[in-house]
């Protein structure tokens, strides 16, 4: 490959030591007369990171922001070791804790969460065989290390203490027809305050209110204090100001401003606390999942336009980046390519960026957790 | 909001309290009165690997012991032939008096009994048997205190939900509501017996029934349709009986406790104790009883005080409220009263047990 002509060396510093380094080519080159009925963009760009020839359809894909700067990156192979006979199924979600200990939610045979070290090592099973484990989506790790698993299936938010034991239950599983109640399968608008269909994501301001991407089937924000109390939500269907188009992701910055991620039509949505309506970001694809750095300080927010399972497809081509952003949208860079190789993305569905300049990454096709480091200039937010 | 109501007449009644008990009569008064308590918080400890769900029952033995029936992981569907199957998800699990982990009826899915598929309650009777309810075989099983089964009541239908059937279960066992008599429940919710022990079972969600059965599980009579008048039920979802063979049903979408006498001959209702989930009187010489006011699925904060009576229904005092920290409720399901001033409440919501001390 061309990065490894110019950086071979790095490459077999890397080999030896268990890294492997990859850069990408600036994305661009000659343009291409649009195809009658599917033109793309006037100055849409012919190619995909990665030098993938696009199609007129496929340009129409490619986010506003895919010229923005390479972040140089590397990838740490072979980074989680699970013991003999244990096997990721899916990679869903990924979350760190203050410790540096890492969980991940896999949909397996059955769905199951599992905690690492910061080695990769694996540790022990959490909420083995729970009556929460239905359908994976998601895992959090709040401020204190409490763990949080959304559940799809169980149409729940589990809230696991830091011992692995449930300490509080948001939603409630149907047990059709044993618990009395129904299965909902249209949107309910406004959705009862205290149940989900099928949800998303979760996250939490600084003071512990609760925020639940709820989700496949609803489209709202629905925000609890830290006991669980519903204070008011926020969202319906639709691709207006403050509305979403399968809402699949969520996360808040220092400030409690709440950023959704619209995938179905590849926008972030931003309200502030009392989840009144901001802004939106149009320019950096589908967000599959997002991740705001902790902090302290400067925060930054990472979305991935993650690529589709089947790799015969122009949006296949058109996306697989991760972008790097300022919280008002700004785009820093991006990084990643769609691929099956170690280092590149099999469509990520999770990502943890709790310390600066390293990013996990949840992978659905591939059923793995991967490690990543980047490399940012000082304008990409890097330091020296 | 009803929590809201009731607090504001708990002013009104403190401040002008001469007025409103000559205006409400006294046992609305004395309804008010909370009575103090403690919760022993994380009173189970458990394994590593095993984490409650649902918990719909808890029961305690002769010799303090705790009996835990809840809904666990699960149940898996096999699609067979025409059919699907579904096995697992209730598990039924012992534990000490200081509530330490001692065994699992079943420790994997396929040594569970056969009637374990989605838990709805456990109860000990005097002879310190242990009998589980569970909705959705449509079984009560009775063991004894080494697990070994003494006897089946209903029968689980063989598939759940045959493909193009128009009927749920595919096996017709009358409308549901009809009170349809006989041996088999319609998800069954709970388990009493008489002093003769005779055994009482609230024939439940799918049926509107009290069935009635000799010690031996020869099936004497069921009472009961759908309905809110004398002698109907709408989810008669808890039972007891007191020692005189008096039979209280939690007729818990009626908003009332209805009692009968031992043959089912209506007696006597009880209400202004919201929608009884979950019922317990404490053996002895004074007995009480003890009713939930559990919340809804739709709202964790909703009510969910447990009321103390007299067996007349007079009220003595109340206690909690719904929520998901202790000494909060999360929708009880059963109420352990054997030591009348030390409850173990089971929460479906909360996925836990609470050992309760009144004060």
């Amino acid at each position: 490959m061309k990065t490894r002509c110019i950086y071979g060396v790095a490459v077999a510093l890397a080999m030896a030591t268990g890294i492997t380094l990859f850069a990408q080519t600036p994305a661009g080159g000659a343009q291409t007369p649009p195809a009658g009925g599917q033109a793309p963009p006037a100055g849409a760009q012919t190619q995909a990171p990665g030098g993938v020839t696009l199609t007129p359809a496929a340009q129409r894909l490619l986010p506003k922001a895919v010229n923005a700067p390479d972040i140089k990156y590397e990838v740490v192979r072979d980074f989680l070791k699970l013991p003999p006979n244990v096997y990721m199924g899916e990679g869903i979600g990924v979350a760190s804790n203050s410790k540096g200990h890492i969980f991940v939610n896999t949909c397996a045979q059955q769905t199951r969460n599992f905690e690492f070290d910061e080695k990769g090592n694996f540790v022990r099973e959490i909420g083995k065989d729970s009556y929460g484990n239905v359908f994976c989506h998601g895992i959090r790790v709040d401020a204190q290390d409490n763990i949080w698993v959304i559940d799809e299936g169980a149409s729940s938010i589990i809230k696991y203490n830091p011992q692995g034991r449930a300490v509080m239950i948001l939603g409630r599983r149907i047990g059709f027809p044993y618990n009395g109640m129904e299965p909902p399968v249209k949107e309910a608008n406004p959705a009862p305050p205290y149940i989900f269909n099928r949800p998303t994501d979760v996250a939490w301001d600084a003071a512990g209110n609760i925020f639940v991407a709820d989700g496949y089937v609803n489209s709202r924000i629905a925000k609890y204090d830290k006991y669980g109390k519903f204070i008011k939500q926020a969202g319906s269907r639709g691709s207006g100001p403050g509305q979403f188009n399968l809402l699949h992701a969520i996360a808040v910055d220092a400030q409690g401003n709440v950023y959704g991620g619209s995938r179905s039509d590849q926008r972030i949505v931003v309200f502030d606390n009392d989840l009144n309506y901001k802004t939106t970001f149009d320019h950096v694809g589908a967000p599959w999942s997002l991740c705001i750095t902790p902090g302290p300080g400067h925060q930054y927010l990472y979305t991935s336009n993650s690529n589709p399972d089947n790799q015969d497809t122009e949006l296949h081509k058109a996306s697989g980046q991760i972008f790097k952003m300022e919280l008002d949208g700004t785009v820093l860079g991006k990084f990643g390519v769609p691929g099956k190789e170690q280092g590149q993305f099999s469509t990520v569905h999770g990502i943890d960026c709790r310390v600066p300049n390293e990013i996990l990454t949840t992978e659905i096709v591939e059923w793995r957790l991967q490690k990543f480091i980047l490399h940012p200039t000082a304008a990409q937010g890097g330091t020296k | 909001m009803k929590s809201a109501r009731l607090a504001s007449r708990l002013v009104l009644a403190g401040s002008v309290a001469a007025f409103a008990g000559a205006l409400f009569g006294s046992s609305l008064v004395a309804q008010q009165k909370e009575i103090t308590f403690e919760s022993a918080g994380d009173f189970l400890k458990l394994p590593d690997d095993i984490h409650l769900g649902e918990v719909a029952g808890v029961a305690t033995t002769a010799n303090g012991n705790l009996w835990v029936y809840y809904q666990g992981g699960g149940p898996n569907a096999t699609i067979g032939a025409s059919r699907v199957y579904i096995n697992g998800g209730a598990r039924l699990l012992e534990f000490d008096r200081t509530g330490k982990y001692l065994r699992e009826i079943g420790t994997s899915e396929n040594d569970r009994p056969y009637a374990f598929l989605f838990a709805q309650g456990v109860r000990v009777d005097p002879q310190n048997n242990v009998w589980i309810v569970d909705r959705a075989s449509r079984m009560v099983v009775k063991f004894d205190q080494a697990g070994k089964v003494l006897l089946t009541l209903g029968r689980r239908l063989e598939a759940v939900g045959e493909l193009g059937s128009s009927g749920v279960f595919g096996r017709a066992s009358g409308p549901p509501g009809s009170g349809v008599p006989g041996d088999n429940f319609n998800q069954p919710l709970d388990v009493a017996w008489d002093a003769a022990g005779n055994i009482f079972i609230p024939d439940g969600y799918g049926n509107a029934r009290v069935a009635k059965f000799d010690k031996n599980g020869k099936f004497i009579k069921s009472w009961g349709a759908t309905g809110a008048g004398q002698g109907q039920f709408n989810i008669p979802a808890s039972i007891a009986v007191d020692a005189k063979g008096m039979v209280y049903v939690a007729d818990m979408g009626n908003n009332r406790i209805q009692v009968f006498d031992n043959d089912g001959t209506f007696k006597s209702e009880i209400k202004n104790v919201g929608a009884p989930r979950a019922l317990c009187i404490s053996p002895g010489a004074q007995q009480y009883l003890y009713s939930s006011n559990s919340n809804p699925t739709e709202d964790p904060f909703l009510n969910g005080e447990i009321y103390k009576m007299q067996l007349d229904g007079t009220v003595i005092g109340r206690f909690g409220k719904a929520g998901h920290q202790f000494k909060e409720f999360g929708m009880v399901n059963a109420i352990d009263c054997r030591d009348p001033n030390t409850l173990y409440v089971a929460e479906m919501m909360n996925w836990r047990v609470q050992k309760i001390t009144l004060k």
